[in-house]
């Protein structure tokens, strides 16, 4: 009950913010410049409270729980962003005045169509990156209050969804920065107290690095749930290389029994059948696990001196419920030299560990500029000095949220390893603070679930005011119905948030399997390498013409889009893809398609010269020059 | 026809004005980018070439580990500070030069 009331405190305290933050702006000039009295710590902290997700909050320390080192790559790449932005972006774009993707689109090249498809970008990112938000809440309300998956989505977006109905826009910038601070004090506080009853970061880190070729053991004697073929690849349960009883506790259907190491060309078929085979097994079953030998033509395999071993690997057909007993080295962790190095599973996976880690750091650097949500915040700076300083602000707060994440991997791997059986490591955030026990250890879950709430209320509402605007604002107010009244926009804006929300929640309770993080890695390099490529040459080449930005949009975009649906239907086993190297390039695409973006845009605009806007040296200006020379122009001032 | 003439010297201005300061503009953004860049390109290569260097215990840390999970942040935290104060002062440079007017 503790979390729960923790929980309902941090959504009150967002509703009151937000109804009393909207009642003090009266008017729709009220909301834009408000952000011009907004100090820039505010400003930053609102910046920094959007942009920590759910997948910040608790995906990185799952996949850093998971992977290791690797997974390390995403908070910095989250961060490192930022840099880029701050670098290449933000400055031109504030002095340029268009503080959304499809202004400046539509600004920059004179051009209503490609505010069309800018808009319908903004769609498709803002749906990719809606959906790890939903599962967040599907996971948390599951961990909390025991509600099946969809029940905790449907509840979180309903509230959500009509909160933003009803509230837009408006004094959304005092809600999120107090969402930042909720999110910081939830990720950084409960790990002090966990570090004092049970050892600390470097502690830990040390006892893995000492026992290299160990595992995490499970803490205590324990039935364990795992997923049935339909919740595919979390169905899998590969055992290590030990001698262990394993006891079904229901009947269940396994569907392939395999080694959990990866054979190698030339080694003999492993005669796995003596331990376990395939097919229906009844409740009460009491499976005697040995260590397998590889071999090579009746030959054992041999490294460092030692014979090759494996152990058996499971994929469940039916869910199934085992009993593991205490001390036993945990199935799907990675061994602790693996995780504790670089090129772990997540980058090693598929034979490719260079070209996986340098596509996963494009894609999040690039992809951080790209993301619909975050430009627009930059808009409430009263000038480029000041949007600077913010960008500033945000990056140490930012910092200062991922420094903890690793510690959370870290930690839950040793303390809870349980979460590795039935692939669940996304929970380490929210179920490692009970370990502590006691009230104390619901008042820490509490604290983290609501710094979890905090993280998924505000990315979803932020995306979904972002995602209902573009509707609102340049489908229906440009395209639909440019006559339409201030009223009437307001109605598009309130009915496109109900329906994007549904859509939103539907979306969420077909990605249960899928880790938070990741899902927000492909959100990212879809915007890396559409709406990257159209801001760094929009601003800085005069030569980008409207037919050259959009074509190069299109086809860096929906080919990485269509990379990643091959990879997702791969990983459901709907499709095949053979070649390794195919793999790794549809599941990480940020390395070919965003320079593949940036060139058939260098092409086009070369082959339609004859179209470059004819004021485009005065545009340039208003990107470049300095405020003080009196170029720049705000599209939205004041008295708008 | 002595409008359009006008609105042509104004053009070649406008273009001479441009090319300067986004020279200045780009030099400042590359070079911050590049040092960036050197770090975060470079430090896969260094853990695939030098592992046991990077394996090296730091205060309890793997050395690889206290720069990506640790010191990167204050690391793009500086690099960030230095690139403001360099872009406030270019700025402030390029609006002195251009408004005193001088004849490039």
């Amino acid at each position: 009950m503790i979390p729960l009331f923790f929980v309902i405190l941090v959504t009150v305290a967002t509703v009151v913010l937000g109804f009393i933050a909207t009642k003090r702006a009266q008017s729709a000039s009220d909301f834009f410049v408000a952000g011009r009295q907004v100090s820039v710590f505010m400003n930053a902290s609102a910046i920094s409270g959007e942009y920590l997700s759910a997948a910040s909050f608790m995906g990185v320390a799952g996949l850093v729980m998971r992977f290791g080192y690797d997974a390390m790559w995403y908070p910095v790449g989250y961060a490192a962003g930022y840099l880029f932005l701050l670098l290449f972006i933000a400055g031109p774009l504030r002095r340029f005045g268009a503080y959304t993707i499809p202004d400046f689109a539509e600004g920059r090249f004179d051009s209503p169509l490609f505010r069309r498809i800018a808009v319908s970008f903004v769609m498709f990112i803002g749906f990719f990156y809606t959906m790890p938000q939903m599962k967040a809440a599907g996971v948390t309300m599951g961990s909390i209050m025991q509600w099946p998956y969809w029940v905790g989505i449907v509840v979180v977006g309903t509230v959500i969804t009509f909160n933003v109905a009803l509230g837009g826009m408006k004094g959304i910038t005092f809600v999120q920065a107090f969402q930042y601070w909720v999110k910081a004090f939830a990720i950084a506080v409960p790990v002090f107290v966990i570090m004092a009853v049970y050892g600390g970061y470097t502690s830990t880190l040390s006892k893995t690095a000492a026992d290299a070729s160990g595992f995490p053991v499970l803490t205590t004697d324990g039935i364990y749930k795992v997923n049935g073929k339909a919740k595919a690849p979390t169905n899998v349960v590969a055992f290590q290389a030990v001698e262990a009883d394993i006891t079904f506790k229901s009947s269940t259907v396994i569907g392939k029994v395999s080694s959990s190491r990866k054979p190698e060309p030339g080694e003999d078929a492993l005669d796995l059948d003596r331990m376990i085979k395939s097919g229906a097994v009844t409740e009460g079953t009491t499976v005697h696990l040995v260590p397998v030998i590889v071999t090579k033509r009746g030959v054992p395999v041999e490294k460092d001196g030692n014979a090759v071993v494996t152990g058996v690997k499971l994929e469940f057909d039916e869910p199934a419920e085992l009993a593991l007993s205490k001390g036993l080295p945990v199935p799907n962790a990675q061994r602790n030299s693996k995780w504790l190095a670089p090129f772990g599973t997540l980058t090693s996976k598929h034979g490719y560990p260079l070209l996986y880690t340098y596509s996963l750091i494009i894609a999040l650097i690039c992809g951080t500029a790209g993301l619909p949500h975050i430009l627009v915040r930059f808009y409430t700076n009263p000038d480029g000095r000041s949007a600077k300083k913010t960008t500033f602000w945000v990056m140490v707060l930012i910092g200062v949220f991922y420094f903890f994440t690793p510690i959370w991997g870290a930690l839950g791997r040793e303390f809870i390893p349980g979460l590795y059986v039935p692939n669940k490591t996304d929970y380490v955030v929210i179920n490692l603070p009970g370990q502590v026990g006691g009230v104390w250890g619901d008042v820490l879950k509490g604290i983290t679930s609501a710094g979890a709430f905090a993280a998924f209320m505000s990315t979803f509402s932020g995306l979904l005011v972002s995602m209902s605007g573009a509707w609102a604002h340049d489908i229906f107010g440009r395209i639909l119905k440019p006559e339409s009244s201030p009223t009437e926009r307001i109605s598009a804006f309130k009915v496109a948030a109900i329906v994007i929300g549904i859509i939103s929640m539907v979306l969420g309770l077909f990605i249960e399997t899928f880790d938070i993080a990741m899902l927000v890695g492909w959100a990212f390099a879809i915007a890396a390498a559409s709406y990257f490529p159209l801001l760094l040459l929009g601003a800085w080449w005069r030569g980008l013409t409207a037919t050259g930005a959009a074509s190069g949009m299109l086809v860096g975009g929906l080919a990485s889009l269509m990379a990643i649906i091959v990879f997702m239907l791969s990983d459901r086993k709907v499709v095949t893809i053979t070649d390794p190297l195919v793999k790794s390039l549809c599941e990480q695409p940020a390395i070919w398609a965003v320079p593949l973006s940036l060139g058939v845009m260098y092409i086009v605009s070369l082959a339609t010269r004859g179209s470059i806007p004819k004021d485009v040296d005065e545009k340039m200006l208003r990107l470049h020059a300095p405020e003080g020379l009196g170029y720049s122009k705000d599209y939205i001032t004041s008295d708008h | 026809m002595s409008n359009h003439v006008d609105q042509v010297r104004n053009a070649d201005k406008d273009r001479a004005l441009l090319g300067r300061v986004m020279r200045r503009q780009v030099r400042l953004s590359l070079g911050v980018a590049s040092v960036f860049l050197g770090i975060v390109l470079l430090l896969p290569i260094f853990n695939l070439y030098f592992p046991a260097l990077a394996a090296q215990k730091v205060g309890g840390f793997t050395l690889t580990w206290l720069i990506l999970g640790v010191l990167f942040y204050p690391i793009t935290w500086g690099l960030s500070a230095l690139f403001i104060r360099q872009s406030n002062a270019l700025e402030d440079a390029i609006e002195r030069d251009e408004k005193s007017g001088v004849a490039r």
